[in-house]
């Protein structure tokens, strides 16, 4: 654990017991079996507000408490444990970093007030495919009188659905693949020619694909300059990483929390399951695993914080290390429930499938370690 | 030699003649052929081809024809085997009947119940179900406390069973009890009944997959006739073992049966991830993985064909075969990993718009593979059991 100050020991302690006594894994299965498709619920999310968490990252002057990313990532890091659905990665932290990294004052002004007073969701629209490719975006911005006209399909765009406010990667120059070309802009979530298909996924989030058939937005939707989109996504999404790592962080340290109490009460053959030596070396290589998931997550926030050159290999870092870790914690969990962790009814599946989304979600194992070789230069 | 080829002609013509062209499309889960009473047959040719190939009594090709089996070698049983591959036949029948029951039925019952119970499950007749596990026997499967009483003219049975297997689809149980509370290995006996026997109760279980193939089967002064205990007394829990061998082995055989809808894993991961200018897959690192289990699954093929020859061969079980369930639990567990990753997003979707019905059926299919290192006993159990049988490395004492 980091050495935290005392703003950020206080905000982790008001996310546990807000989450412990608001949020537990039951209120999301809950929400899960209501069949509601906005994939979060708004009165939790109401009260997120309302405790000052979506403002976390967003200055002072913008209405936020500026406690930075650590402080940010403390609270997903809870949230994560109890597979809590909501915008706050979304909205507080991904899009809130858009604005931040390549926003004009009035756009922050605008929009980052409204982000860190809970009143709007917002979303970052990059994938077009089922695998993560910032670079491959297709979709076309053409300048069009005073403005820009988007067309193109955006897919599985987490809180697109329900974001007011959405962050869009378009190609306005070059070919999919070029990352050179590329623009952001802000598009409202009700403009004219924007469709948006919710998604029944196994993880039972807010997932949308989106349809833009000529969407007009004018020039100052344009978020940094025209062409110049690359290095504002790619910072974008590498806060965004660190914050998902975060958030798996949280989740599968829970699965290995509920696993190994399971390992301690459940009896077989008159002893503690947990007796056995061939399941205590899997916890302690797990627990292993957890313990060095974290030291990277809370690197890649930290060099977020600081500014250091090196937050993009530590978010890659960060993204997947925590993907193999919760992947191998969510794995564990089942197979050490015996029969019962293929229930329906009990958790395990509830963490199994949130774990394979969010480990697909902003680029899997296999893409972080690529793109951590290349920024190692090899 | 001369016999076996003539055989094969024998079985290829008559397969040619009697295969119902309308099954040639792919198996759906709704048409598996598991028979019984309650069966409801969607395309009536998938009950013609069962009665069909029961009528040779190749549902059961090994079985002795005095019990309705097909009677034949174990090398007639191949080439069956095989030039049923051959036109892509669909199983005429699915059922733990063949592939759990009977063979400890042939070795352990009295003639009265082979000739009762063996020639219905070769015809599909009934259905069976597996009453092993409870919730406080799992692993520890011989310290099962479902209480079975004599009463003098028939058994009573009271307790619960978990996990049993399309308990509310079945006919009939093959279950263990306790006979004798004073002992653990030697108290279990194995006794058969009838599901419909008053006093039991099957509510389905619904697994992480979204199915409920499975059940918490409760029974309540259920009265079973004596005639109905397979073996004597107390000396259930060797039929038990040797039915977990058949099990096991059968589960292993036909691996876990992750079809992929017949688009091998590679065409699936060229399809979603793409490939590169010399025809490779574009994402590496998965390239390598993908590679590392094809031939995992090779050396896994491999291993199975040359347990087979061995034992064919006369030269009885391979020690290969202990480690058989436990790898190919684990190849079917890595395959649907490396499916759903290779699908990506898609390939995580439960319902509705956006999903195929294959992908969302390579997601369901990934969920339930999840379950083959639990059942017929983890792969913990497994290892437990090769460490010490097969490697002799005992528990300190
Ligand atoms: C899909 C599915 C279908 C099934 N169908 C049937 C059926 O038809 N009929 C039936 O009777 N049962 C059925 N089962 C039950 C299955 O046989 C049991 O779930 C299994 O034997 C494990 O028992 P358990 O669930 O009680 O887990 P437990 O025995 O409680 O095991 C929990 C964990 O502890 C581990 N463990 C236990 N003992 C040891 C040890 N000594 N050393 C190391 N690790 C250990 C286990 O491997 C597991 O990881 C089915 C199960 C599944 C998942």
């Amino acid at each position: 654990m980091a050495i935290l100050t005392e703003e950020q020991t206080m905000l982790r302690d008001a996310a546990r017991d807000w989450v412990q006594a608001r949020s537990p894994v039951g209120a999301f299965r809950k929400l899960r079996d209501s069949g509601d498709g906005a994939g979060y619920d708004p009165a939790l999310w109401r009260e997120m507000g309302e405790m000052g968490w979506t403002g976390v990252i967003v200055p002072e002057a913008h209405g936020g408490s500026e406690f930075g990313y650590l402080g940010l990532g403390l609270v997903l890091e809870e949230t994560g444990r109890t597979l809590t659905a909501s915008p706050l990665l979304s909205t507080a932290l991904t899009a809130a970093s858009a604005l931040l990294i390549g926003g004009s004052e009035a756009q922050k002004e605008e929009w980052l007030s409204q982000i860190a007073a809970g009143a709007i969701v917002a979303a970052l629209a990059v994938d077009e495919h089922a695998h993560h490719a910032p670079e491959k975006t297709a979709l076309t911005a053409v300048k069009s009188g005073r403005g820009w006209t988007l067309n193109g399909g955006k897919a599985f765009v987490p809180e697109g659905g329900a974001a007011d406010l959405i962050v869009v990667a378009a190609r306005t120059a070059g070919q999919p693949g070029d990352a050179d070309g590329l623009t952001l802009f802000l598009v409202q979530g009700d403009a004219d020619g924007l469709t948006r298909t919710a998604l029944k996924t196994a993880d039972s989030r807010g997932y949308a694909n989106l349809t833009f058939k000529d969407v007009t937005v004018a020039e100052t939707a344009v978020l940094g300059e025209a062409g110049g989109g690359w290095p504002i996504l790619e910072e974008t999404l590498d806060r965004a990483r660190a914050g998902l790592a975060a958030e798996m962080l949280g989740t599968a340290a829970q699965a290995f929390d509920v696993t190994l109490d399971y390992l301690k009460t459940r009896t077989q053959f008159g002893q503690a399951i947990g007796t056995f030596q061939a399941l205590q070396h899997r916890a302690a290589k797990l627990y292993t695993e957890l313990e060095l998931t974290r030291s990277c997550v809370e690197a890649a926030l930290e060099a977020i914080d600081n500014g250091s050159a090196d937050a993009g290999a530590l978010a890659s870092l960060a993204k997947a290390k925590a993907g193999e870790t919760l992947h191998l914690a969510s794995n564990e969990m089942v197979q050490m429930h015996g029969g019962v962790g293929m229930t329906d009814a009990h958790d395990a599946g509830l963490y199994l499938k949130r774990a394979r989304a969010a480990e697909a979600i902003y680029g899997g194992a296999s893409y972080h370690r690529d793109r951590y070789a290349r920024l190692l230069g090899f | 030699m001369a016999d076996l080829e003539a055989f094969r002609n024998e079985a290829r013509s008559w397969l040619e003649a009697n295969y119902p062209p309308s099954l040639k499309t792919p198996m759906t889960e709704d048409e598996a052929p598991w028979g019984g009473r309650k069966a409801v047959y969607k395309n009536p040719d998938i009950k013609l081809w069962m009665d069909r190939m029961a009528s040779r009594g190749w549902t059961a090709p090994t079985w002795p024809k005095e019990y309705g089996g097909g009677g034949l070698t174990g090398e007639e049983a191949k080439v069956l085997e095989q030039e049923l591959r051959r036109i892509k036949a669909r199983p005429a029948l699915m059922s733990f009947g063949v592939w759990m029951l009977g063979p400890v039925l042939l070795e352990y019952a009295n003639e009265a119940q082979k000739k009762e119970y063996l020639p219905k499950i070769v015809r599909g007749e009934i259905r069976w179900c597996q009453g092993y596990s409870e919730p406080g026997a799992g692993s520890d499967l011989a310290g099962l406390q479902t209480k079975c009483e004599d009463k003098g003219d028939h058994y009573l049975i009271n307790g619960q069973k978990i996990w049993t297997s399309y308990a509310d689809q079945a006919d009939w149980i093959f279950c263990l009890v306790r006979t004798d509370t004073s002992k653990k290995h030697e108290g279990i006996s194995f006794v058969l009944f009838d599901m419909t026997t008053p006093g039991v109760e099957a509510r389905p279980i619904k697994l992480i997959s979204g199915s409920s193939p499975f059940c918490e089967t409760f029974f309540t002064d259920v009265k079973v006739p004596k005639a109905q205990l397979v073996g004597a007394l107390n000396k259930g829990w060797d039929i038990a073992k040797r039915l977990l061998q058949y099990e096991r082995q059968n589960i292993s055989a036909g691996g876990f049966g992750g079809t992929g809808g017949g688009l091998e894993i590679e065409d699936i991961a060229k399809k979603y991830v793409g490939t590169d200018a010399d025809g490779r897959l574009a994402d590496h690192d998965l390239r390598a993985r993908l590679a590392a289990h094809r031939m995992e699954a090779k050396a896994f093929a491999l291993t199975v064909r040359r347990v087979e020859q061995e034992l064919r061969a006369g030269k009885g079980l391979s020690p290969a075969t202990s480690i058989i369930k436990y790898a190919a639990a684990k190849l079917n567990q890595d395959r649907s990993e490396l499916v759903v990753e290779a699908i990506g997003l898609q390939g995580l979707g439960w319902s509705g718009e956006g999903f195929s019905p294959r992908e969302i059926g390579e997601t369901r299919a990934w969920l339930r593979s999840k379950g083959n290192s639990i059942e017929g006993g983890t792969s913990e159990v497994n290892l437990n059991v090769v460490a010490k049988r097969v490697l002799g490395l005992l528990d300190h004492q």
